[in-house]
């Protein structure tokens, strides 16, 4: 067994990582000694062991392996690497069960606000970024990291770049997570819509997503392939364009390096045009290109067909990219920004109608000749009525970008349904089928525990979807009418209190929709965890192909 | 060459994609964003704005801490029930000292740009308590921890010197006296509050709370909810001239 042909040496970046980690280890040894308040004292603890804990795991990991590095191919076959995979793909069921969690929480805060206990850490202020960014960022976020790299390998047919560079990429978010969310907790926010974490957080995220650019793209440029496959092209636009947004909107300069308060460099009119250049594409390259990049390769797959159209897919890729940029300045109709910048934000945002179709089309009709397999195969079923989610809300988006429809619709409950009909419907409903496409594939399981329960998350799920959004659409509309609404001697006929008093019932309705939708994901837990404990395993899978990690 | 073949320099090589990505999701950003730093029309010229007093800089910190601008915009819209409701629209130069923005995009609860001198301090001393003793049907929390934690007097100085490098035009008596001036506004019969309201025209010292003692995050909370939107007067402001 031990036939190593030469003795074994650390790697430059196992012993550069082990020294780097226990210099952070260090560093957050003492900024946690000379913090200035507790959250960040907090904070860099965790940040201390965090870092021990990561030069244990590289020294472990390196005594127990064997000489050799893994190969990049096994008998002329791409030696995939999937650990750090299932490690992303674990951790976004938990994250989402956590995000959807916090979401009910605060859903039924805004119905009985004795909810709130009186008590700052649960308070809906606090909770409210917390779950954003857990389902935005912990659950999408793993989603993304978790298959595109399943997605650059197999396309790419070639193993992930880098040795440890995936696994810090995978662990190094994770932590960012934790960081954010126990900040949001504990009031640690800059108070930037999708951009809460603080300064120090902000600057572990930049790191950790300039290695996860550099393994995505040495990985597709060792390719066997020649061409880059289309799905690449959205996961490349999604990683570069978050990196260009985070770095945009978060310059900030701390009080003091040992404290958690920073100020941001934008100030009034400007950052507010910083702020919606970024959120607006955090929709749409996080949550829109990335998880266009996922209908690209798991559609096709699921139904074993090929993409619908390649000129469409390169036309629509282009245009949505440089149109999306665009479109930030609706979130800031009728404010003190100038009227031209509004404008073009509208132009630009109806415009954005068409390639949004352009790759709904793209992932619907590749169903031709497949449509049969929707009686038949749940998951997939879950992945084109994502498509279709994304359809209507890139039909809603447009709408609601045209000023006057703004001016109804602009800070109501609308909003909120709009957002939900994106999040629930698509970005959340095509990552439930790319994972329960994926777990079998990365366990080397012959198929799903069970299809009747993912067939139970789905109408489940999508009777929740519907019900909070047709709450949202009633709350929204009607709160915005009763705000304008004239009584006929010309006085305003509502006061603000009679009009939240009115949401009150579309609040209960919205809380039940989302309690649904919960229950849909545990269901999908349990099922993805009987699938990994129970499921028949697949029979031809040679064991060469995974090595033992 | 046809344009799809053409367009296999993308496919074939991941840095010229990665390059040909960059270009296109730059222009977009570029054209909207620069202009609003050198276009002189972008904030208008306003008499009567200055920096937040230490007090009112800490009540912000609060209510960014709070997470307030989730469920209260400070953004008055020109249409004709916000200006009736809130009363004039909000200029850009109002909020041009504030890092960040807090405009806010959704109002669970009213817009608070003009809510400053509208209430008395004792209305938000109880209604920040116990939203439900003032207004029954509130589905705001209660923050009752506000008036019992005092606020970090000592980094003070350090608050308002980190503004000014990020642009807000403190002075250097203002940085100097920070301390001092964060008891004088809550406290009126601190000697230091003539010194004060000097160097912050129109600020009001007042025991916000309604209790003795150093000041409390109520203090603060208080104090920067009672000055919003109430640094221009709008008698004086002339609108033709901003017109843009």
């Amino acid at each position: 067994m031990s036939q190593a042909p030469n003795a074994k040496t650390m790697t430059t970046g196992e012993s550069g990582l082990t020294l780097v980690f226990a210099a952070a280890a260090f560093l957050c040894m003492i900024a946690a000694a000379k913090a200035l308040d507790a959250p960040f004292a907090f904070h860099a603890s965790l940040g201390a062991a965090a870092s021990l804990a990561a030069v244990f795991a590289i020294l472990n990991r390196y005594y127990d392996r064997p000489a050799a590095l893994p190969p990049q191919e096994i008998n002329g076959r791409p030696n995939y690497n999937m650990a750090p995979i299932k490690f992303a793909a674990v951790a976004s069921v938990f994250w989402g069960i956590a995000g959807f969690l916090v979401g009910l929480i605060i859903a039924c805060q805004l119905a009985w606000p004795a909810l709130n206990f009186d008590l700052p850490w649960i308070s809906f202020g606090r909770l409210r970024p917390l779950h954003t960014s857990a389902v935005i960022f912990a659950f999408g976020g793993n989603v993304l990291i978790a298959t595109s790299f399943y997605v650059v390998q197999k396309t790419c047919r070639a193993r992930l770049a880098g040795d440890l560079a995936p696994w810090f990429v995978v662990l190094g978010y994770n932590f960012f997570i934790l960081i954010a969310g126990t900040g949001y907790l504990l009031g640690v926010t800059q108070s930037k819509e999708y951009a809460e974490p603080e300064w120090y957080a902000d600057h572990w995220l930049t790191i950790v997503w300039v290695v996860y650019l550099l393994v995505f793209l040495m990985t597709l440029v060792k390719r066997k392939e020649p061409h880059i496959f289309v799905a690449n092209w959205f996961y490349l636009a999604f990683i570069v364009t978050i990196a260009v947004l985070h770095l945009g909107n978060n310059p900030a300069l701390p009080v003091s390096v040992f404290g958690s308060k920073s100020y941001i460099a934008w100030g009034g009119v400007q950052d507010a045009m910083f702020q919606w250049w970024y959120g607006h594409n955090a929709v749409g390259f996080f949550l829109t290109a990335g998880f266009l990049a996922i209908m690209y390769y798991f559609i096709p797959k699921r139904a074993e067909r090929p993409i619908y159209s390649y000129r469409l897919s390169i036309i629509h890729f282009w245009a949505l990219i440089f149109l999306y940029i665009w479109a930030g300045p609706h979130h800031l109709h009728y404010t003190a920004l100038p009227d031209w910048a509004q404008t073009l934000g509208m132009t630009f945002s109806i415009m954005l109608w068409m390639p949004s179709w352009g790759g709904m089309i793209n992932g619907l009709m590749t169903l031709s000749g497949a449509w049969d397999k929707l009686r038949t195969d749940p998951v997939l079923r879950m992945l084109v009525v994502s498509v279709a989610f994304y359809g209507m809300s890139t039909f809603e988006g447009p709408l609601m970008s045209i000023k006057v429809v703004n001016s109804l619709s602009h800070y109501t409950d609308w909003t909120i349904g709009h957002v939900h009909a994106g999040a629930l419907g698509w970005v959340g409903f095509v990552s439930f089928g790319a994972l329960y496409c994926l777990v079998p594939w990365l366990w080397d399981r012959k198929g799903l525990y069970s299809l009747k329960l993912v067939n139970w998350h789905f109408w489940i799920a999508t009777i929740g979807i519907v019900l909070y959004i047709s709450a949202m659409w009633v709350s929204g509309i009607l709160q915005g009418l009763m705000w304008r609404a004239y009584t006929s001697l010309g006085f305003l006929e509502y006061s603000f209190i009679e009009t939240v008093e009115a949401m009150h019932p579309f609040y209960i309705i919205r809380a039940a929709g989302g309690g649904l939708f919960l229950i849909g994901s545990l269901i999908m837990a349990y099922n993805l965890w009987m699938t990994v404990r129970a499921g028949e395993a697949e029979v031809q899978a040679p064991a060469a192909l995974q090595p033992a990690e | 060459m046809s344009f799809w073949t053409r367009h296999q320099i993308f496919e074939k090589n991941s840095i010229i994609l990665i390059v040909g990505i960059l270009a296109v999701v730059a222009i977009g950003g570029l054209v909207e964003i620069t202009p609003l730093f050198y276009l002189k029309s972008t904030i208008e010229k306003v008499d009567g704005i200055r920096p937040y007093t230490p007090l009112e800089l800490t009540g912000r910190n609060i209510y960014v801490r709070e997470g307030c601008y989730l469920c209260h915009s400070q953004m008055i819209r020109p249409l004709r029930d916000e200006v009736e409701r809130y009363g004039h629209f909000s200029l850009a130069a109002e909020s041009m000292y504030d890092h960040p923005f807090q405009w806010g995009s959704k109002r669970t609860g009213p817009d608070l740009a003009r809510v400053g001198a509208k209430y008395s301090d004792e209305w938000h001393v109880t209604h920040l308590t116990n939203p439900r003793a003032i207004v029954p049907q509130s589905v705001m929390p209660g923050y009752p921890f506000l008036a019992e934690t005092e606020v970090d007097i000592a980094g003070m100085e350090g608050h308002l010197r980190t503004s000014r490098t990020v642009g807000v035009p403190y002075s250097d008596d203002q940085i100097a006296n920070a301390v001092a001036d964060l008891k004088a506004q809550a406290d009126p019969d601190n000697p230091g509050v003539d010194a004060f309201t000097k160097r912050y025209p129109k600020a009001v010292a007042r025991n916000f709370d309604g209790k003795a003692g150093l000041p409390t995050e109520m203090d603060a909370l208080v104090a920067y909810l009672q000055m919003l939107g109430t640094l221009v007067d709008f008698k004086l402001y002339n609108e033709k001239a901003n017109l843009r």
